[in-house]
């Protein structure tokens, strides 16, 4: 075996033991403590300061979180900086171009087209917020019973998504909204209680509605599935044993352990609401003059685009960039919020 | 595989029946008649409605709708006077379906390779351009970009035509509007399902076996890695149909999508309800040929 | 003249280069093998035995790579090679099978295929001729109705059979060295031993030489020539199989051996584990790597590398109790 141990004498670090000069006092056992130092324990973080942790080092979150801000601010007190209102005509300043006193220019009716951008923007963004949070109200009751209850409810109600997914949606979106528009009209005009906000119209009410009607399935299969893979964990059969009932157990142990994609997916539904919303107003089926959506300031800006090409660009934008700005931000906190994709 | 094919096919049937039924109720819940934008008197109106069959009970008309559809007739337009609604969709399907088939051709042609080579340099400079680029273009809508190509093409720069004429000229920018999204989610679907499927051990198996980087990630990685993409199909077809209402309206296409949209502002049942069932049909035949194409793909299914 | 070793691997050092840090995942290792010896490397999740056995094959996957060390194969430097080169040799003169056979093979081509794959790129065979020979591997690692077989899809195979196929596959080129990755983890006990028994039959039959990486001492004692025990990315005990078993002498091995439940062992009787966890390889120790987790640690083991000391002729433990002994 001579070969062996010119291999091993080779080998870098070990040299011929007995040339080796070691200290025969550290002969003697190592104490626990002496052992422990070498052990490295890393050290845990909470899901939601790490998750923060991380959405601050993603760039084109914060970016789009900054925008978003912008955005608001721009729909929301924008028009309060300026002297014009949206439906005013203003005549005389027909069809100009960008310009100090109207930076957007005018439309041919006279009308300042950055108010009316501003108050595009309004209604989109009020349109996606409110789409979302219905759909998340909707959507997480049903999916937490449905997962909470489980068995035959459970696929029962689960197939009454599927044959409402398996519908052409936008179609159905389309022949809602157009159904919905008659009976809201009557309501707003007849009821008191909302003559605050009847001047939305009721395009507005009904996109709402059709849009919470249509998408809930998806934040209600989320919640479900959360709610069954927290069902089968021990702190439920906890506190079952302690003798909550239902409900509290819903809310108390379930909920808050969804909160990640719960959050995620309402965040995402937000872009989606703005889409479906402007692309129904620009084929001229949403929100009508003389409210000005952005979708259907598009559609108008059309008209005269070979002499005033450049109109059709700010609406356009200030769409694209909402949505563009959500989309990032969710799938931000998507990444950000979904443990099984921590590196 | 028979089973699976018998199946699909049922629920396609089902899926059909049910959105006829829909929609024929949802309709007629629309108050408002169709010829409420005519100035007529009472009576006319009265005689009108009586002879479309408008004053029968809902459930009959129904009824007598399914005969009818049965014996594919749709009933004429209450708008166009005297156009079956069988003959205006024969007439105007054609150029939709001429943009949503160009639309998957591109999708599926850019965004497959697309995507492969993304996942295959991953991390690399040209998966960051990719990414970055459909991450973007992915959140805008077809007709906003659409109308942006309209403007930078027809208005400003004048090289695309400005009229409808049934040239390929006219065609490129509302298939490119069209095709767009679709490009870009085709893309980060084949770029993931890639990543995911080179992550599997019979990828490393390949390796071992001394096969060339090509041949692992083009014979054995891709095959498996456009399985999703087969399943998206079915929802893109849903996509571009309902894309092809705007498109068609900002290029002045003469297409289907652009009649339905006038129609439901008209109030033109007929139309409302054959155009529907139509495109609804076509979206379930198109989800039933890729169950079909999946289940040759995947030998799991057409083995069982 | 020298006998030369059919591969020899010398203080490899193996590193993956991940945004947390450079792990150290192999900390200088060698070992050589001989043909038709069979090599067992044993060792626990982390120990680095994996990561050796990929660098041979250069299938190491980024960010991991080669940073120190030579691996030399029938003479040939391998970490010299081309890309090309290397392709060559995969497959052709070394193979590799893995882990888990439901996964280790595409699932959307049949098996036939996938076994003429490299008879086709390696010894040029046509697809009849490949298909013949694919038969008559099928039924060498027993696997009956080949030509039916051939046409069908992994699926349609059980797991033992799925690893039959491997193998077959593997051996198609008539490689010398044959690296085995865990083959029997995900199998059951019985087909274990079934695919076991084609292992011994080949390394008998053809002459090759196996390199077996496992983490259970049961099947290393079947079929290896001798074993190395790997810890935190070292060698801590090698040797030949007989006296490796009869007289451990490093504390790991004595405790992955005691580890093991016994035939004899009483109802009831609880399982001695070792105690602690895995070394850090991102903070690799100065010392012994197992010192943190040893009953026998003394102040030496946690700041000097001890050496390998010469137990038995062939029989090497990297311990300072060993030199303890000699001392005296």
């Amino acid at each position: 075996m001579n070969n062996t141990e010119e291999k091993m004498s080779k080998v870098s670090l070990r040299l011929n033991p007995l040339s080796m000069h070691v200290n025969p006092n550290l002969f003697v056992p190592a104490s626990d403590e002496e052992k422990e130092e070498l052990v490295v324990i890393r050290q845990g973080t909470s899901l939601w300061r790490d998750a923060m942790r991380r959405f601050r080092k993603n760039k084109f979150a914060m970016v789009a979180l900054v925008l978003i801000i912008i955005l608001f601010l721009f729909a929301f007190a924008g028009p309060m900086l300026s002297h014009y209102d949206y439906d005013q005509f203003n005549q005389g300043q027909e069809d100009q171009n960008p310009n100090w006193t109207h930076p957007f220019g005018t439309d041919r009716f006279g009308r300042d087209l950055l108010v009316r951008t501003m108050y595009g923007a309004r209604i989109s963004l009020s349109i996606g917020v409110v789409a979302a949070m219905l759909t998340f109200v909707i959507g997480s009751l049903y999916g937490s019973i449905s997962g909470f209850v489980g068995g035959r409810t459970d696929n029962i109600m689960m197939r009454i998504i599927d044959v409402l997914y398996s519908l052409p949606d936008l179609l159905v979106v389309i022949l809602l909204s157009a159904t919905l528009k008659g009976p809201l009209e009557n309501i707003l005009q007849n009821s008191k209680v909302f003559s605050g906000i009847s001047e939305l119209g009721p395009a507005f009410f009904s996109m709402l509605i059709v849009f919470a009607l249509m998408y809930w399935g998806t934040m209600a299969r989320i919640v479900r599935g959360e709610v069954l893979r927290i069902k089968e964990q021990e702190y439920v059969l906890a506190a079952r044993a302690m003798g909550a009932n239902g409900g509290r157990i819903i809310r108390r142990h379930i909920l808050p352990n969804c909160i990640g994609p719960i959050i995620v997916t309402t965040t995402l539904q937000i872009p989606a609401a703005i889409f479906t919303e402007s692309f129904l107003s620009f084929i001229g089926l949403g929100i009508s003059a003389p409210l000005a959506s952005l979708g259907s300031m598009v559609t108008d800006a059309l008209q005269g685009v070979y002499s005033f090409p450049t109109r059709v660009v700010f609406p356009s934008v200030i769409i694209a960039l909402i949505i563009l700005a959500f989309n990032t931000v969710g799938d931000a906190l998507r990444d950000v919020l979904d443990p099984r994709m921590k590196k | 595989m028979l089973n699976y094919v018998f199946k699909r096919i049922f629920s396609a049937l089902l899926a059909v029946i049910i959105l006829i039924t829909a929609t024929f109720f949802l309709m007629h819940m629309v108050p408002g008649s169709p010829f409420l934008s005519e100035r007529m008197t009472d009576s006319v109106k009265a005689n009108l409605e009586k002879k479309y069959g408008l004053d029968k009970p809902l459930t009959t008309q129904y009824a007598i709708y399914l005969k009818q559809l049965s014996q594919g007739d749709m009933g004429t337009s209450l708008q166009k006077k005297g156009r079956t609604v069988t003959g205006i969709i024969a007439e105007k399907f054609p150029y939709s379906a001429k943009l949503g088939l160009f639309a998957i051709i591109l999708a599926v042609a850019i965004g497959i390779p697309l995507g492969a080579i993304a996942a295959i340099k991953h991390e690399k400079m040209i998966d960051r351009l990719v990414m970055l680029f459909t991450t973007v273009f992915i959140s805008i809508p077809g007709f906003v970009l659409g109308t942006l190509l309209l403007v930078i093409f027809c208005a400003i720069l004048k090289i695309a035509p400005a009229t409808w004429s049934d040239s390929p000229a006219n065609y490129v920018l509302p298939v490119i509007s069209l095709s767009f999204y679709p490009i870009c989610y085709i893309t980060k679907l084949t770029r993931s399902s890639m990543l995911e499927t080179l992550g599997q051990d019979y990828i490393k198996t390949a390796h071992a076996k001394g096969l060339s980087a090509f041949v692992v990630n083009f014979k054995h990685a891709l095959k498996n890695s456009v399985i999703p993409v087969i399943s998206y199909v079915g929802p893109l077809t849903a996509f571009l149909i309902t894309g092809t209402f705007a498109v068609e309206k900002l290029f002045s296409v003469p297409g289907l999508g652009r009649f339905f949209v006038d129609s439901v502002s008209n109030r033109d049942y007929p139309v409302i309800m054959g155009t529907t069932i139509f495109l609804g049909c076509i979206m379930v035949l198109m989800n039933l040929i890729v169950d079909f194409i999946y289940g040759m793909v995947d030998p799991r299914i057409k083995l069982r | 003249m020298e006998n030369k070793h059919l591969i020899d691997i010398e203080d490899l050092r193996v590193s993956f280069f991940t945004p947390g840090g450079e792990v150290q995942a192999v900390r200088g290792v060698s070992w050589f093998l001989n043909e038709g010896e069979a090599l067992g490397i044993v060792g626990e999740s982390g120990s680095g035995k994996s990561v050796s056995a990929y660098a041979i094959m250069r299938l190491l996957q980024s960010p991991g790579r080669v940073v120190g060390g030579v691996i030399r194969f029938n003479g040939i430097d391998m970490l010299s090679l081309t890309e090309s080169e290397m392709r060559s040799i995969r497959g052709n003169d070394i193979a590799m099978i893995f882990q888990d056979p439901m996964t280790s093979l595409n699932p959307v081509y049949t098996v036939g295929d996938q076994i003429c794959e490299p008879l086709m790129l390696h010894l040029k065979m046509k697809k009849a001729d490949a298909l013949k020979r694919a038969e008559e591997l099928l039924v060498m690692v027993g696997i009956p109705d080949p030509k039916r077989r051939l046409k069908q899809y992994p699926f349609e195979f059980s797991g033992g059979m799925r690893q039959r196929a491997m193998i077959s596959m593997a051996l198609a080129c008539e490689p010398k060295l044959l690296i085995a990755d865990e083959p029997t983890t995900a199998l059951d006990v019985t087909i274990q031993a079934q695919i076991l028994e084609i292992m011994k039959d080949l390394k008998s039959r053809c002459c090759m030489s196996i390199v077996l990486i496992t983490h259970d001492l049961g099947i290393v004692s079947d079929i290896c020539d001798k074993i190395i025990i790997m810890y935190g990315g070292e060698v801590m005990e090698f040797g030949p199989i007989e006296s490796l078993f009869t007289n451990p002498r490093h504390p790991y091995t004595i405790g992955l051996i005691r580890s093991l439940p016994k035939i004899d062992q009483m109802e009831g009787e609880p399982l001695t584990p070792i105690e602690g966890s895995p070394v850090d390889l991102m903070h690799p120790p100065a010392g012994c790597p197992f010192a943190p987790r040893c009953e026998h640690c003394m102040k030496v083991c946690l700041t000097e590398k001890p050496p390998y000391f010469e137990l038995e002729p062939g029989h090497y433990s990297a311990c300072w109790l060993q030199y303890d002994r000699k001392e005296r």
